[in-house]
């Protein structure tokens, strides 16, 4: 076993700065031919300690050895002459080159782009990717894009290669495929670390598993003899609940009330398509559908942030269609999305938690000054409320983990008491306990009577959450399911359009409606008009 | 009438063109420098003490590359602090190049007061100009192609060599890289520093040479006139936009942007508030190209992805 070790840490520490200590005395060994998974909550470590690995950042203490020598890695380019290669949670790709122009980069190697095309395709054919190395990475979807990113490490000639989160942003039938390749690259004597926090992918994929908690190194154990509950105990450090309450409420007037909507994409084609749906107070209603299925223009319609072609948008009766944002704000309908990059939308990311908390407030204040007192105060509950890892409350926000930014967003919605969430993806990237910590908040909501709309991504978890489920595919429902009377597998084939309910029944038109049919009639016809009742 | 606005519309192009090739280097690095006006300046001013210094103790063939090398030397020195403080001390691109514009402009005036002698300049002049000695030929083509002076010639060869340079050459698509991810570049182990630092001076000697053509060969060394510079040097910043950082489209635009910022002087019928109005013809010419090319919103015509950032690897 001696000579088979690729990678050996011992006692690594990393500070930034004097107070935040990222990683503290870190031992870990990778051995060739095997996947090893990097396990830990949000901002315990992970990715700093793999960017010491890459060249990104430099150990403050102790050293790292590769097979079997001490080796100084100071930079990218040490990285790979150890054949180090990693791939980015957020992709480093220059967007206006093509796969081939991005995977020389760096390379030292003439420039000829036949030579490197078909080599490529080598690469490609040996461990079974798809790629076409004259498209454009602008062009690319995200899977495409990982791709690239790994033929580029491979391309370098790596052995040890590290993934950070490499399936967040993939669907079900994509990890599998990049599974397949991981274990085919393994058998090819490569010693490959993945860092994710789904705990199913941990079991399905890796050997053995790492766990890191506050940056400190708990153990590792292998993953035949281990199981969710034991590893999330490593975790967390004390046991958890991994099932959701899911509150019976009893059921209220429809809170809002969308007919016939249609919305277009940024490029002007349609997005949502003839939409009917309606949420009570006191429900969670899921939106399930592949990504990119119109859930984005349907969160931005509604909240005003993008204008409708067509159809009605009923809070408690009246029309929402036209109205500006804070107006709409102001009638309890709060947004979160949070974007694939997880930064882009809803927070500054400079500004510290105190500002971000008075993004939405700042219009209440009775004088011309800002009151950051109260603002101070609120901040300060919501870190102690979702256990917000943050040096304070004046630390600009980008400068933390991602789980503590969406923790922020979140919390914030929540705290100007809306009627109406409309939530996107709201857990994406976070690890298990930030995660139920989110559904925790979006239960006690609906206890209190809060309508919400909950577009997901784990289906497990939704039908878990949620009491009814949509399902969308290309823009258009394919009907309305109740979470105790459907599967998986049906949700499933309705989300890539084979099964398409809808045609069937009617769905997404209460019979409680706060409008008679005559008043729908007339408020389809006076689209954008506020006085529909 | 035809030959000669296009003969001097290339002429008066020149100095834009040595201008936006400079800064097209410097932008592909993905630092906006601002400073291009005065940096112009300061390779006039290089130029003029090279003259002065050697003008009448060397032949006319040496001193045109003396004085070539020390304007590229000052304008490259400048570059350089640019680069010091953009990329090492991560100051703010934009008011670091104004501030160099300032800088460079009261650099010119302080020295030209000193060491310029107009009729040493105007002397040597015809060193700069007339290349091939076919000035006074009737024929337009030869008027067109082989009537000019060497800072003509070199100034489309740069522009051609830059353009294979980006488009075809590993340096050149690294360079590129760095203006448009710098992470990505910085990941794949390209030294991120060394290239801005290499990239944005070479950027910058170029640049000064559209200062030493203006003096030495477009206005025959009869003035030194630090304030004509500056506006041209603006022009030249217009038409990186105008150009969409191709250096080939850049000649070709220098072209046109020198034939129409002299439009004005050939309208001698009209009132001067009249031909003024020809002066901002440059200017509308890029607002059409900025509106025109956000409209098509292609990857190709858009500038770098990172231009205007700092860039620091442990920044999150």
């Amino acid at each position: 076993m001696e000579n088979n070790i690729a990678l050996e840490l011992r006692n690594i520490t990393k500070r930034f700065g004097t107070k935040v200590v990222a990683n503290k005395n870190v031992s870990l060994t990778l051995y060739k031919n095997e996947i090893l998974s990097l396990l830990g909550e949000n901002g315990s470590g992970k990715t700093t300690l793999m960017n010491m690995i890459s060249g990104i950042y430099f150990p403050d203490e102790g050293e790292i050895l590769i097979d079997g020598k001490p080796a100084v890695i100071a930079s990218p380019k040490d990285a790979y002459n150890y054949k180090i290669g990693m791939i980015h949670q957020h992709f480093k790709l220059v967007d206006t080159f093509t796969a081939a122009e991005n995977i020389i980069l760096g390379n030292n190697e003439p420039y000829n782009l036949k030579v490197v095309n078909s080599r490529v395709k080598d690469i490609a054919s040996k461990y079974g990717f798809d790629i076409d190395p004259k498209k454009k990475i602008h062009e690319m979807s995200v899977s495409e894009k990982q791709t690239v990113e790994i033929i580029k490490v491979l391309y370098r000639g790596a052995d040890i290669l590290i993934l950070d989160e490499p399936t967040a942003v993939l669907t079900p039938q994509e990890i599998d495929k990049l599974f397949t390749i991981l274990r085919r690259m393994r058998d090819d004597g490569k010693a490959i670390i993945i860092i994710t926090h789904k705990l199913n992918e941990v079991l399905a994929i890796s050997d053995r598993v790492s766990v890191l908690r506050k940056g400190e190194y708990i153990g590792t154990v292998n993953t035949s003899e281990t199981s969710e509950k034991a590893l999330t105990e490593m975790m967390v450090g004390k046991k958890v609940d991994l099932k959701i309450e899911r509150a019976i409420v009893e059921k209220k007037k429809p809170l809002l009330e969308i007919r016939d909507l249609t919305v277009n994409s940024d490029v002007g084609n349609v997005a949502i398509k003839n939409v009917n749906f309606y949420i009570r107070g006191g429900e969670i209603l899921g939106v399930a559908g592949i990504s990119g299925c119109g859930q984005k223009e349907l969160c931005e319609a509604i909240a005003g942030l993008r204008p409708i072609s067509s159809g009605a948008i009923m809070h408690e009766g009246e029309s929402i269609v036209g109205m500006p944002t804070r107006e709409i704000i102001k009638r309890g309908i709060s947004m979160s999305f949070i974007p694939e990059d997880r930064l882009g939308m809803g927070l500054a990311p400079s500004f510290s938690t105190t500002d971000n908390m008075m993004l939405k407030t700042y219009g209440d204040g009775r004088t011309p000054f800002v009151d950051r007192k109260s603002a101070r105060e609120r901040a300060k509950q919501l870190i102690k409320k979702l256990g917000i890892v943050t040096p304070s409350t004046e630390t600009p926000v980008r400068r933390l983990s991602g789980g503590n930014v969406q923790k922020i967003l979140v919390g914030r919605e929540i705290e100007s008491s809306p009627n109406v969430i409309i939530t996107a993806y709201p857990v994406r990237g976070l690890d298990i306990n930030s995660s139920y910590q989110i559904y925790d908040i979006l239960n006690e909501q609906k206890q209190k009577g809060v309508g919400i709309l909950f577009v997901g991504e784990d289906l497990d978890v939704m039908l878990a959450l949620c009491d009814k489920i949509m399902v969308i595919c290309h823009g258009e429902v394919m009907g309305v399911v109740h979470t105790d009377k459907t599967t998986k597998e049906e949700i499933g084939l309705m989300m890539t359009g084979s099964l398409d309910k809808s045609e069937i029944k009617e769905f997404g038109k209460a019979k409680d409606s706060h409008l008679t049919d005559e008043q729908w009639n007339d408020a389809d016809k006076g689209m954008g008009d506020n006085n529909a009742n | 009438m035809f030959t000669s606005i296009l003969v001097n519309a290339i002429r008066m192009g020149t100095i834009f063109l040595f201008g936006c090739i400079g800064e097209i280097f410097t932008e592909k690095a993905g630092h906006l420098n601002l400073g291009i006006p005065g940096i112009m300046c300061i390779g006039a001013t290089g130029g003029a003490f090279a003259i002065s210094i050697f003008g009448t103790n060397v032949n006319s063939a040496l001193l045109v590359f003396l004085s070539i090398l020390f304007s590229m030397l000052f304008s490259g020195a400048a570059g350089m602090l640019y680069s010091f403080l953009t990329v090492s001390l991560q100051a703010n691109q934009n008011v670091t190049g104004l501030t160099l514009t300032t800088f460079g402009v009261g650099f010119m005036k302080f020295f030209s007061k000193r060491i310029y002698d107009q009729k040493l300049f105007v002397s040597l002049s015809p060193a700069f100009q007339n290349l091939f000695g076919l000035k006074d030929s009737t024929n337009p083509l030869v008027q067109i192609f082989l009537s000019h002076g060497i800072l003509v010639y070199i100034a489309i060869i740069i522009a051609i060599i830059s353009s294979l340079f980006l488009n075809k050459s590993r340096s050149g698509l690294y360079l590129r890289s760095i203006g448009e991810s710098p992470a990505t570049a910085d990941a794949v182990g390209i030294n991120v520093s060394l290239y801005k630092y290499v990239y944005i001076t070479l950027g910058s000697a170029i640049a000064g040479l559209g200062g030493l053509y203006y003096i030495m060969d477009r206005s025959s060394g009869t003035q030194i006139a630090e304030a004509a510079i500056d506006s041209f040097g603006w022009m030249a910043v217009a038409l990186v936009i105008a150009s969409m950082w191709k250096p080939l489209l850049a000649a070709v635009g220098s072209i046109i942007f020198g034939g129409l910022s002299i439009l004005d002087a050939m309208l001698k019928t009209m009132s001067l508030s009249e031909q003024k109005i020809f002066a901002i013809f440059p200017y509308l010419l890029t607002v059409i190209v900025l509106v025109l090319s956000s409209v098509v919103k292609s990857k190709n015509t858009q500038p770098p992805a990172h231009l205007g950032l700092p860039y620091f690897r442990e920044d999150r």
